[in-house]
């Protein structure tokens, strides 16, 4: 029991270990951009919340006074840091409203967005993945093959436009961009879901074209059960284990996709913020963003971990 | 150096590695030599020519400031070219080095750098490149830097998995005993093993800089407008994609060719 406890929690432990890292890293040059930013540090946040005529040595003064800036660095880093592990992130420099007030809104939209793409994803990639696994060699094969690579060498942000000048411009089923109803959302999630199938794809073939070979499907028809049966209860279960921790992979690719496709179709999540507060050079925004699509990140794949043991125990008895 | 021969199991790959390499020996053909062959100036405009299509005038036509896509074709590739290949040397040769270094040193160097490793993986690396792009967007300097900063991490851990498992065999353990130099055994025993797979993975890399490269311009946060390149072309055709689609996706087309070339030559069976 005490080690069944254990296989569980050592994944979440070290997932854990990540997050904590992810905060350091993200922090540390969170609190360095703060301090690239050109200038006196009062001054220009004195000019970005009040407008540039209203700054003088008193509003400045009053700016550093208000954010301690005149302490020395090491303190600050550490009380940054601080602010950063308790999730505080501060206010935006553009807006004054809390960053994670403005983040809120935009995880939603990027939350929807990514929902459609990845089971779209994978109503694309595994059928195909799986056709291809079991014509292994043959046309089939090759044909999704040749597509894969292809999708992978295209940039995402192409394949949005060919998509936008085909669907919106051309044929003009679609908007091209912005969010007001469902329709938008069809032409993101469709670029997003295109990239991720290309490699979905190519992990369900590898792993479909393995189970097919494997001694356990055969031992399966021999011990009697049809074929309906040895696939649904042996060849899915097996073929599920690698697509699954692939899955974990997908993640950091759905996280770029996620950039590119939001600033391209203009939708206004995460990514499109992060993007945003680079140009204006919103620190915390950026801080802010990249944080929270970082533990992100490191939370979903907490949950593949887990997925993967649930179906593979296996996977837990060999690392204890 | 036998490291160069790519092939080492599959029967069917030379074909497709034979394409890469003939398409991208066109294209680095293409970016260098094409700016010294081509008369036209990249940024020279000629607005009664804005969105000219492909012509004798202009071989592949024109952009919306009139500007030769045929020259700035060739200048924004070999930009590509270079810069992906200058950050992908810088981050495979640190990398190799510092995972030598924690394969042969061990201990608590290891366990540092293995951590540091560890710490920059934890975060997906456009995300990395883009808070390191923060410090001064528009300019090739952080650009590079971030690429390369989130790229190292891939050679540390092949090569430190690698060379712990060669500095452990017999014959490398023996050479040691006999007394042979450090520079002896990495030149001669542990090097020539390591290249292919070094190679591979900076073909890899190459290729993913490029789209990296053409990405973060295309979202003008990567090289700014001026400079020929090749997401920044597309970015700036942005508006007249309806008018000109040609025009504003055939940069693209070069990235795609670019990535296809190297993802060929270096893996030949991309998973």
């Amino acid at each position: 029991m005490r080690r069944n406890a254990w296989r569980v929690l050592r994944p979440l432990l070290s997932r854990l270990g990540q997050a904590g890292l992810v905060a350091l890293l993200v922090g540390c040059i969170g609190f360095a951009l703060m301090h690239a930013l050109p200038g006196d540090q009062a001054f220009r946040l004195a000019a970005e919340r009040y407008g540039p005529d209203m700054v003088d040595a008193r509003a400045a003064a009053a700016m550093r006074a208000e954010l301690g800036l005149d302490r020395p660095l090491a303190v600050q880093l550490l009380e940054w840091l601080g602010r950063v592990l308790r999730l505080d992130l501060g206010r935006s420099l553009v807006t004054g409203e809390p960053v994670i007030e403005e983040l809120r809104v935009q995880i939603g939209y990027t939350a929807l967005l990514a929902g459609t793409a990845l089971p779209l994803s994978a109503l694309i990639g595994l059928p195909l993945g799986i056709v291809a696994g079991l014509w292994r060699g043959r046309w089939p094969d090759h044909a999704v093959l040749g597509l894969s690579v292809l999708l992978r060498a295209v940039p995402a942000y192409a394949l949005g436009l060919a998509l936008m000048v085909l669907l919106s411009v051309r044929l003009r089923w679609l908007p091209p961009g912005g969010f007001e109803g469902w329709a938008e959302l069809v032409l993101p999630s469709l670029t997003l879901a295109l990239g991720l199938a290309a490699v979905s794809s190519r992990v369900a073939r590898e792993s479909v074209a393995a189970v097919a070979a494997s001694p356990v499907l055969v031992f399966a028809r021999w011990k009697g059960l049809s074929e309906r049966d040895a696939v649904r209860r042996h060849g899915l279960r097996n073929a599920a284990i690698p697509v699954l921790a692939v899955l974990g992979l997908q993640l950091i690719g759905l996280v770029e996709g996620i950039l590119i496709v939001e600033t391209l179709f203009g939708w206004p999540g995460i990514g499109h913020a992060l993007v945003h507060a680079i140009f204006a050079r919103d620190v915390p925004l950026v801080q802010g963003s990249a944080l929270i699509m970082g533990l992100g990140v490191v939370l979903l794949n907490a949950a593949v971990d887990f997925a993967c043991l649930l179906i593979d125990p296996r996977r837990g008895r060999q690392e204890a | 150096m036998s490291g160069l021969a790519f092939g080492r199991r599959h029967a069917a790959l030379p074909r497709a590695r034979l394409a890469g390499a003939v398409l991208l020996l066109l294209l680095l053909g293409f970016g260098l030599l094409g700016p010294w062959l081509i008369e036209a100036d990249p940024a020279r405009q000629d607005l009664t020519a804005s969105l000219a299509p492909p012509g004798a005038r202009f071989l592949l036509g024109a952009d919306h400031l009139g500007r030769s896509m045929l020259a700035r074709l060739a200048h924004a590739v070999r930009l590509s070219f270079l810069l992906s290949g200058l950050t992908v040397a810088a981050a495979g040769l640190l990398g190799t080095v510092l995972g030598l270094l924690a394969a042969w040193e061990g201990g608590w160097l290891d366990r540092g750098l293995s951590l540091l490793a560890d710490t920059v993986l934890a975060l997906p690396g456009l995300l990395l490149v883009l808070l390191v792009i923060a410090f001064a967007p528009g300019q090739i300097l952080p650009l590079a830097c971030g690429i390369a900063l989130a790229l190292w991490v891939e050679f540390f851990r092949v090569t430190r998995a690698q060379a712990r498992s060669l500095l452990a065999r017999p014959h490398v353990e023996a050479a040691r005993l006999l007394g042979f130099g450090r520079a002896y055994i990495l030149r001669h025993l542990i090097l020539p093993e390591l290249a292919p797979i070094l190679l591979t993975l900076a073909g890899f890399g190459i290729g993913g800089v490029i789209l990296t490269i053409a990405t973060l311009s295309f979202i003008s946060i990567g090289l700014r407008p001026p400079t020929a390149e090749l997401g920044g072309m597309t970015s700036e055709m942005l508006p007249y994609l309806a008018e000109a689609p040609f025009q504003a996706l055939l940069p693209s087309l070069f990235v795609a060719l670019a990535v296809l070339a190297c993802h060929l030559l270096a893996g030949g069976r991309p998973r």
